[in-house]
């Protein structure tokens, strides 16, 4: 349980700022199945949610928690479910369905290594990229990212405004450092927090199309037993809700689906730079394994040796043109992740041969740590 | 006559339904039941899987949501738990509910939570064109059973008893007055409802099964079935090859989102 | 609504929606006084005035395609 330090400020573990993020962002139902290193978050909501007025329920499995969240979500509810690895990978049918029918919810994914079972209680990065690929077919995908329990106290927050903004399932990828760390949050006032709700239709009901195209391309899904009576389908479907064969009609669903994040990619990508402005190396680094690498960028400057730190808080949809913009101007790139390059390849891709591009992975259930980043580094100058 | 227009959407109709296929039956008895409740069509959510079956809320005009192939209850059991006012009718198929979904089917009756099922027995999988099912019986012919099944089936109805369910009861399209009955009593009911319904496939399982025409099946239906009380004078020998329909099991037990009120007031007061 | 409603005197009107009608010869079949007969794949009313207005055929009809009033 978090200590409380002051009014504002407690010391609590990622796991534990996940749910207390939650709740500041207005979520009230929460559908999960217990999975090491992720299940305090369940715990924490389980005991909070009957005393605020939200809904908790631990469901038989993972497929029927996101399941229950989507159900939840319909009524109007802000609605999360949480997991690792092996849960993750569960969920991954009905986050699809999330996707297709617009579905606006949060998953927060607290990584341990794999595959399979794998290391329950060990940290990893290897389900970046199955946040993006994990479900069949095309969609554009928000996923984030935090590197302690305050980040990921703020991106729970964010997490939700995305996925309401946007209408889609959002990911939060954390892994089982920052999910078991105790740390100092502070917590803001939470009439002050900035919160997004989905929208909500004008028209009376007789005219209202749940999936009307529209500019920005985002629908508006009235919650259930407000009036407006209409079709929700993984089935592809057109402005009406009612599924289609219409060749037409399926495209520009299916090429709008991604369209409304890749349209708004510069709305919703994020990054944070340290010494990156006349930077000859860069480290490209996310989650705990950013922390080791803003160690290794201020004892590498201290030798002398020229190194930044380009570190996404959103790893989908990708910083590509970030990334290509650094490369410009940096001789390599260091990408560090607990995987076996994951993310490298996209930094490949992106950087479109401007720059070197150099992996650092580990794969062994440790943490990358700030020496091991820093006689990387040397070994690559 | 029964004005079916204003509960249907017009627009999607006819509706994809095989020749005879039982489906439509359910669908009208449903519609019926419903108007004889007073149900409001803003409050009501249909929920369903993948199947044929699970085709039927997208011609019912109250909020519909057709979910992935098993997972109805899982849904159901969301929007339940997070809107309890609302009036949650689950639709789904024998392979939808208890092969692939068989474990929401156990644990959504286990929690008694008041959702209202109404499972299409058809014997086999319809969408996918006839293959085996858990409801299957043994020797029947299907797709991937070309000799004959050599499983035995789930009693589906005892299963959802055995799970904690506090509302039982099978019936037919046959019999549809019955049936519309057992709709409305299964809505009525606070908790788990499960209505079995036997509404054949001609196509998939008929076809296979020596009672292609959807006449055949339904004389079948008219031949075998036997109602609650009549079951109870009968002697096993002349129970053979019976199916009983009528209320199984009706108890009053706690029921989910009741129970989750009681505690929410309980924190209140030892707060 | 007319189910169970005592049969009135008034000659039945049958109703058939030929574009919904899929021939499942259901309502043919089961009707007790045979009115109902098959034509071209279609159901056609032959007797109406034998008609007692059980209402069974628009029951158990699944294509929503015949009514009687
Ligand atoms: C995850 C998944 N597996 C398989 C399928 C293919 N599938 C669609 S419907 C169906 C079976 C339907 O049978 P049943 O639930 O008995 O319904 P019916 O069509 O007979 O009404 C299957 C296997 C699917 N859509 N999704
Ligand atoms: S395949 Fe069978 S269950 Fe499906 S619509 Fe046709 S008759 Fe009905
Ligand atoms: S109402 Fe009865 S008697 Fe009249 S046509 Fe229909 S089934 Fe036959
Ligand atoms: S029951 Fe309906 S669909 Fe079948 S033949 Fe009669 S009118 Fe046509």
């Amino acid at each position: 349980m978090p200590v409380k330090i002051s009014d504002k400020i407690r010391m609590m573990t990622g796991n534990e700022a996940c749910a207390e993020g939650a709740i500041a962002a207005g979520c009230l139902f929460f559908g999960g199945y217990p999975i090491t290193p992720s299940s305090e978050i369940a715990e924490y909501l389980s005991r909070r949610f009957p005393i605020i007025g939200g809904k908790f329920i631990q469901m038989e499995d993972e497929i029927g928690a996101m399941g229950s969240v989507i159900g939840a979500a319909l009524t109007g509810m802000k609605a999360m479910t949480a997991t690792s690895g092996p849960g993750f990978s569960l969920k991954q049918e009905n986050i699809g369905y999330a996707s297709m029918a617009e579905v606006p919810c949060v998953i927060i994914d607290v990584q341990r290594g794999g595959p399979s079972t794998g290391m329950p209680t060990l940290p990893a990065q290897m389900d970046v990229q199955q946040a993006r690929w994990g479900t069949h077919g095309d969609r554009g995908v928000i996923a984030l990212t935090a590197s302690s329990a305050q980040e990921t106290f703020e991106q729970t927050i964010h997490a939700f405004n995305l996925a309401e903004r946007y209408m889609t399932p959002v990911v939060l990828l954390i892994d089982e450092i920052t999910g078991h760390t105790t740390e100092k949050v502070t917590l803001p006032d939470y009439d002050s927090i900035e919160r997004v709700d989905r929208k909500r239709p004008t028209e009376p009901p007789e005219t209202y199309l749940p999936y009307k195209y529209t500019d920005d391309c985002i629908p508006t899904l009235a919650p259930f037993g407000t009036g407006y009576r209409y079709n929700v389908t993984g089935l592809c479907h057109n402005e009406t809700g009612f599924p289609t064969n219409d060749p037409k009609e399926i495209e520009r669903l299916i090429l709008r689906l991604t369209e409304k994040i890749v349209k708004n990619r510069h709305e919703i990508i994020n990054c944070k730079r340290t010494m990156l402005d006349d930077a000859e190396i860069a480290i490209f680094a996310y989650g705990s394994v950013a922390r080791s690498a803003r160690q290794a960028v201020l004892q590498l400057r201290e030798e002398g040796i020229k190194a930044g730190l380009l570190e996404p808080t959103v790893l989908w949809p990708f910083p590509s043109e970030i990334v290509l913009k650094i490369a410009e101007q940096v001789d390599s790139f260091l990408v560090a992740e607990m995987n076996l390059g994951q993310m490298a390849r996209e930094v490949e891709l992106a950087s479109k041969c401007k720059a070197s591009i150099h992996r650092l992975n580990r794969v062994d259930g440790s943490p990358i740590s700030p020496p091991q980043i820093v006689g990387k580094i040397k070994e690559v100058v | 006559m029964f004005d079916y227009l204003p509960y249907i959407r017009e627009w999607n109709f006819p509706h994809i339904w095989c020749s005879g296929c039982g489906d439509g039956i359910v669908l009208k008895a449903l519609i019926r039941a419903t108007d004889g409740l007073g149900i409001h069509r803003d409050e009501a959510v249909m929920v369903s899987g993948i199947g044929c079956s699970s085709r039927t809320p997208g011609y019912v005009d109250v909020n519909t949501l057709h979910t992935t192939h098993g997972r109805a209850l899982a849904f159901a059991t969301g929007v339940k738990h997070a809107s309890p006012n609302l009036n949650v009718i689950v639709v789904t198929g024998d392979g939808d509910a208890t092969a692939i979904g068989g474990n929401h089917y156990i644990h959504a009756a286990r929690r008694n939570i008041d959702i209202t099922v109404l499972l299409y027995n058809n014997y086999i999988y319809g969408m996918t064109g006839g293959q085996v099912s858990p409801t299957t019986r043994k020797g029947d012919r299907a797709s991937t059973a070309p000799f004959g099944s050599i499983e035995p089936p789930f009693n589906i109805s005892g299963l959802a008893k055995a799970a904690g369910a506090s509302f039982v009861a099978r019936g037919d399209v046959y019999n549809v007055k019955k049936l519309e009955k057992l709709i409305k009593l299964a809505i009525q009911k606070k908790g788990f409802s499960l209505l079995e319904i036997l509404s054949p496939c001609p196509t998939a399982w008929g076809r296979r099964n020596k009672m292609g025409h959807p006449v055949q099946l339904m004389e079948w239906l008219r031949d075998s079935t036997v109602s609650m009380e009549k079951w109870e004078k009968m002697t096993d020998e002349e129970r053979e090859g019976k199916i009983r329909t009528g209320v199984l099991h009706d108890v009053a037990r706690p029921e989910f989102t009741d129970e989750y009120a009681k505690l929410v007031k309980r924190l209140k007061a030892e707060k | 609504m007319a189910e169970g409603a005592p049969a009135s005197k008034k000659p039945a009107i049958i109703r058939v929606k030929l574009e919904w009608c899929k021939g499942c010869e259901i309502c043919v079949t089961f009707c007790p006084k045979n009115v109902l007969e098959m034509e071209g794949g279609k159901v056609k009313v032959a007797r109406v005035e034998d008609c007692t207005k059980c209402m069974l055929c628009e029951l158990r009809c699944p294509d929503f395609a015949i009514t009687v009033e």
